[in-house]
């Protein structure tokens, strides 16, 4: 009867999941959606509180406890900025969570009901495997992706030689753990399987760059989904299955809209090694011509007097911490009669939808930030383009250079604006280490300087 | 006239007899079809293959709900998932759960922490998000 109790409450629970993140699909319908997945997290875990396996109930709540006032401290207190850092430990948590509790049903099976005659069936062995193995590999790739996004670890790629050679054998190794665990099943050789997989998370990551962290963490969070998956199959809960088939499902597509933001392919972003201070030939701009470079008076005159602009932020916006300075900035020129709109590019930021969050934590209504395929019809009609922090993602070289690193990846139209604009620190070349025409165009005026001190600058010159 | 009748009752019955044995073959068979569909339902409750099923739908409804999100709410899809991810606390529960104390009851508890702090930590910071998106100002 419980566990009639137990698996209807568990469908319940997984439709609310779904229709959670059905919500997501408009800002109008989000926050109930979210509201609904809660209540349906609320169900499963009071369901589990009801089964017989529950004896004693100190270390369960109490570590409900615990965990809940540790993420609530957390979520509460983040910076929006460090949102991206944020995903990425919740992702190893889940790796680690799932380990846990592989290692819980190897020590344990009985208390799963999975069946022990002579040892555990092989079917059981190879789940908790899975499960074991993607945990931890997620669990370390994460830790070390939250490592270069907080700065604690030089955020460029870590390369080594004969990195690939070690990343193999690393890899064969744990393998070969995996299979000899799904045949003999002993401790020594899970826990062996784990140390393996969790070397290996470690080495796959550091040689991947800071820009490539959107892909990054994307791929860490479905491998999250389908540890939890796989930790499904190992105790017969369908909802576990189902939840991390949705999380593990959702991130898998994540990852390939960031790819195809960034016209690469999954393996090249994660054999890594791209945008290093190594790569490629950096033309000399010297002799590209000279640059029109103007001050924040210039700025503010053309941004006045023009019709129509368009913003595009990228992560040098986010670095300066300069959203909000732009925003009142934006004010002031909607104030003079000035239509703006912000341009999103998909691989804008540190992780999916990173940009669209910050504008959002400066106020900025969500209905005047367009994604990229949107805008870039607007930009011939646009007076002006107004770039800050943001580089590649607007080369027009993508788009008419066949020989550029870059050649093939939507980027956003600008130079189709009647006029454009650059808040940069300096001429350096973006993540490619790619040069961009643009800043050589007539029709173009760098802002040199730092973005959030340019619009401050631009607000002083416009009062 | 009454011969004819008495043979036409003979044949008459003759067929009723015929029809009886039929529908009792056909009732043995419909049993012997119904034990057969017991016996497949046993096992199509093979909990591997059970598994596998829930699992290939749940990764079509993951497809085609997760396209809808808009690229927009990109952020708070990653964290919601985060949070609803932590329900690996429904294992870590039962292991931490029995009355004797022993390693796995251990592990447990550290795995109901950990997936604790993702439910919490995930649904607050996407609720923070979400309110930030708003279409007018204040």
């Amino acid at each position: 009867m419980e566990a009639s109790i137990a698996s209807f409450a568990y469908l319940v629970a997984a439709i609310c999941f779904i229709l959670g993140i059905r919500g997501l699909a408009s800002p109008e319908t989000a926050r109930q959606g979210n509201w609904i997945a809660i209540a349906g997290m609320a169900i499963a875990i009071g369901a589990t509180l009801l089964r017989p396996q529950i004896a004693t109930f100190e270390l369960v709540l109490g570590g409900i406890v615990i965990g809940g006032a540790i993420g609530t401290v957390i979520a509460l207190r983040v910076k929006i900025t460090d949102l991206p850092q944020l995903v990425a430990i919740f992702n190893s948590l889940v790796g680690l969570a799932a380990v846990l509790i592989a290692a819980a049903a190897l020590e344990s099976p009985s208390l799963y009901g999975i069946p022990i005659s002579g040892g555990l069936a092989t079917h059981s062995l190879v789940e908790i495997m899975a499960s074991t193995a993607i945990g931890a590999v997620t669990f370390t790739g994460s830790v070390v992706a939250f490592a270069k996004l907080q700065g604690l670890m030089r955020s460029a790629p870590i390369t080594f030689t004969g990195q690939r050679a070690v990343n193999a054998f690393v890899g064969l190794i744990v393998l070969m753990a995996a299979l000899a665990f799904a045949g003999w099943g002993t401790a020594g050789l899970f826990w062996a399987l784990a140390l393996a997989a969790l070397v290996w998370g470690v080495l796959v990551v550091i040689p991947i760059g800071g820009a490539d962290m959107p892909v990054v963490i994307s791929v860490l969070n479905s491998a999250s989904g389908w540890a939890s998956c796989g930790i499904g199959f190992t105790l017969d809960n369908p909802l576990m299955i189902i939840t991390g088939a949705l999380v593990g499902a959702s991130g898998a597509i994540l990852s390939y809209i960031m790819c195809r933001g960034m016209n690469r392919s999954l393996a090249h972003v994660l054999l890594g090694g791209f945008g290093g201070e190594t790569e490629g030939p950096v033309a000399d701009a010297a002799d590209r011509g000279p640059v029109k470079a103007g001050n924040a008076d210039d700025a503010a005159f053309m941004l006045r007097n023009a019709g129509s602009a368009v913003i595009v932020p990228g992560y040098g916006m986010a670095v300066a911490q300069a959203q909000h300075a732009l925003r009142e900035m934006v004010d002031l020129l909607e104030g003079e009669g000035v239509r703006v709109r912000y341009a999103i590019h998909p691989v804008a930021g540190r992780m999916p939808g990173h940009m669209n969050v910050l504008l959002a934590e400066a106020n900025v209504p969500y209905d005047k930030v367009v994604e990229m395929e949107a805008i870039n019809r607007d930009f011939p009609s646009t007076d002006v383009a107004f770039v800050i922090g943001a580089n590649d993602i607007t080369n027009p070289s993508a788009r008419n250079d066949a020989s550029s690193p870059i050649y093939g990846m939507p980027v956003l139209e600008v130079d189709r604006a009647r006029m454009v604009m650059f808040v940069k620190r300096s001429m350096a070349s973006g993540y490619a280490g790619v040069d961009n025409p643009l800043f050589f165009n007539e029709n173009t005026m760098m802002l040199f300087g730092d973005a959030k001190a340019m619009c401050e600058g631009i607000i002083k010159s416009l009062e | 006239m009454a011969e004819t009748l008495d043979r036409d009752a003979a044949a008459l019955a003759d067929r009723a007899g015929e029809l009886a044995s039929e529908a009792q073959r056909l009732a043995a068979e419909a049993a012997d079809l119904a034990n057969r569909a017991a016996q497949s339902d046993a096992s199509a409750t093979d909990p591997v293959l059970f598994g596998l099923t829930v699992f290939a739908l749940a990764c079509f409804v993951g497809y085609y709900v997760v396209w809808k999100v808009t690229p927009a709410l990109h952020a708070p899809l990653m964290s919601v998932a985060n949070a609803i991810s932590g329900v690996v606390v429904l294992g870590a529960m039962i292991a931490a759960g029995p009355a004797i104390f022993g390693v796995s009851k251990l592990l447990g508890f550290v795995a109901v922490v950990v997936a604790s702090v993702n439910i919490f930590g995930g649904f607050i910071i996407t609720q923070r998000m979400l309110q930030m998106f708003r279409k007018k100002d204040g």
